[in-house]
């Protein structure tokens, strides 16, 4: 009972330290008075700031947008790069394959972000817009690959051959067949290359030039000037989004695991 | 024949993708490595990082990178164990991982205030006697605040090998007169070695090249690998020197994978 009692408190501890920045964050957002550490009084205010700020705005829309179209882009490379892989059936060039998937997702960002650098400068791609979009797209390709191939390959090849002896096309194969099979990962797949790209700061950080900025830029710079409350509105804001997204995506599986009948594994 | 076809068609973006983005970059990294300020060929940024400065920072990242995993690993085990061991444990991992979705600045942000002089944790320590600190801008909140931010990323993999462990072999040590304690060390921590090794992977090698938590709670006393990197690349202009630093980087990693990764592959064949 004792020993119960005691994992309790260490997993409450531990819990309590992860929401305490967040928690700290959202309190003093509604702080009328400027600071992080004197709570004078309740107020919109920083809210409302935030919603009169255009400039932020467009920043939220650019970082929605980029999330949004890499994610879509990347999802599409991603699944078309894990049925090439899936269809190379000896092992060595297979190995190599998977390893040079891997390489972004290992790399530290710093080095992503300075290759990417001297890679669109070479090119003569303008850092900006375009440049922040396919680096995220770069980046996201081998995370939606993981999430797809080991769907792929837990498809049994008497589905494709059986849909074949039926008299399917190749491509009827893939809309009717793979693709559906393998939809619950490249659901997940989208997804975790929107959350990584709304959470990417040092790769943008690196190819974003001067006129563009993404969120994670924004809040770096306007960080570096001190504390300013209006960081922490915008910061519940987005809090409550992700939490949404989170949860909304959580019981969505959940849903679909049940009616199938068994639980998801991550 | 058809086969062949649908398969050249499906590789042919991803191979772009490869070539383009994973090929090109490490190349090009490794050529600018050879070239100065100036433009010119040299190997003078390899003479460079060779002298007393580049080598004890790169030995004081290690360190820091050394400690970040160590005390990440140190607070996920146990969470990770007892997260095993709750009702709803889907959710509750859930909750874990959803702060490392939270925009990584954000959370460095918050230190800011927390740790600040009239922070909260001051407004604490005043009020339990110790008095106010100079938090900020230490190594302390450096680590701490890393720590923090890389946990989720070694509690995840430590849960999964966790939950992939039959349950079985415990009892079975318990049943052979083994007490919690030797079962653990027997049995439970070498069966989940494999998440340990992938959590510390998760946190080493991103804590290598840490840079904005050095700049935002460390206040420029720290530098690491990542934030010489950044410097050299775009305060500095001396790409060159930035790629050199890259490479050693690159090195390092491709040994860390290859010491930690060599095990598993080993079991999987």
């Amino acid at each position: 009972m004792g020993r119960n009692r005691f994992s309790n408190i260490y997993l409450m501890l531990v819990f309590l330290i992860l929401y305490a920045p967040i928690l700290y964050l959202v309190y003093y957002s509604f702080n009328s008075g400027g600071n992080m550490h004197e709570f004078e009084g309740f107020t919109l205010d920083w809210y409302k700031e935030v919603f009169a700020d255009t400039r932020l705005l467009i920043i939220v829309l650019n970082t929605l947008v980029v999330a949004l179209l890499s994610a879509a882009i990347s999802t599409i490379l991603g699944v078309l790069g894990a049925l090439a892989i899936q269809q190379v059936r000896r092992r060595q060039p297979k190995n190599v394959l998977l390893t040079l998937n891997n390489v972004l997702i290992v790399s530290p960002d710093v080095i992503v972000g300075a290759s990417f650098l001297i890679l669109f400068t070479i090119i003569g791609i303008k850092l900006g817009f375009v440049s922040v979009l396919l680096s995220h797209i770069a980046f996201s390709v081998p995370i939606v690959v993981i999430m797809v191939l080991p769907k792929l390959e837990e498809m049994s090849t008497n589905l494709v051959d059986a849909a074949l002896d039926l008299g399917a096309s190749r491509l009827d194969v893939l809309t009717k067949v793979v693709l559906p099979y393998i939809k619950s990962g490249i659901f997940a797949g989208f997804f975790m290359a929107l959350t990584y790209s709304l959470d990417d700061f040092a790769v943008t950080f690196f190819v974003t030039g001067n006129g563009f900025s993404t969120l994670s830029v924004e809040i770096y710079s306007r960080a570096r000037q001190g504390v300013s409350l209006t960081i922490n509105a915008l910061s519940t804001l987005l809090f409550l989004f992700t939490a949404l997204l989170v949860f909304g995506y959580y019981f969505l599986n959940r849903r679909k695991a049940l009616a199938v009948g068994m639980e998801v594994k991550q | 024949m058809n086969n062949n076809n649908a398969r050249n068609l499906y590789l042919i973006p991803y191979v772009a993708w490869i070539g383009l983005f994973v090929i090109a970059p490490i190349v090009l990294i490794l050529y600018y490595s050879f070239f100065d300020i100036e433009g010119q060929f040299t190997f003078g940024n390899y003479v460079k990082f060779f002298t007393p400065t580049y080598l004890w920072m790169t030995l004081s990242s290690f360190w820091y990178a050394f400690l970040i995993t160590v005390f990440s690993l140190l607070v996920a085990y146990p969470t990770a164990y007892l997260l095993t061991r709750t009702k709803h444990k889907q959710l509750w991992l859930l909750l874990v991982i959803l702060p490392s979705w939270i925009n990584l600045l954000l959370k460095a942000y918050a230190f800011l205030g927390l740790f600040g002089t009239y922070g909260f944790v001051n407004a604490f320590l005043e009020l339990v006697g110790i008095g106010t600190r100079q938090i900020l801008f230490t190594d302390f909140s450096f680590v701490f605040v890393s720590v923090y931010i890389f946990v989720p990323f070694m509690i995840l993999p430590i849960y999964n090998a966790l939950e992939k462990m039959n349950p079985s072999l415990v009892y079975a040590a318990q049943d052979l007169g083994a007490s919690s304690w030797t079962a653990f060390r027997r049995v439970v921590f070498p069966l989940t070695l494999n998440g340990v090794k992938s959590g510390c992977q998760a946190v080493f090698i991103p804590a290598l090249s840490l840079f904005m938590i050095t700049r935002l709670i460390a206040g420029n006393r720290v530098i690491t690998l990542g934030t010489a990197i950044e410097q050299h690349f775009l305060v500095t202009q001396d790409w060159g020197m930035g790629a050199t630093i890259a490479v050693f980087l690159i090195i390092a990693m491709a040994l860390i994978m290859i010491i930690t990764g060599n095990r598993k592959r080993g079991l999987a064949r």
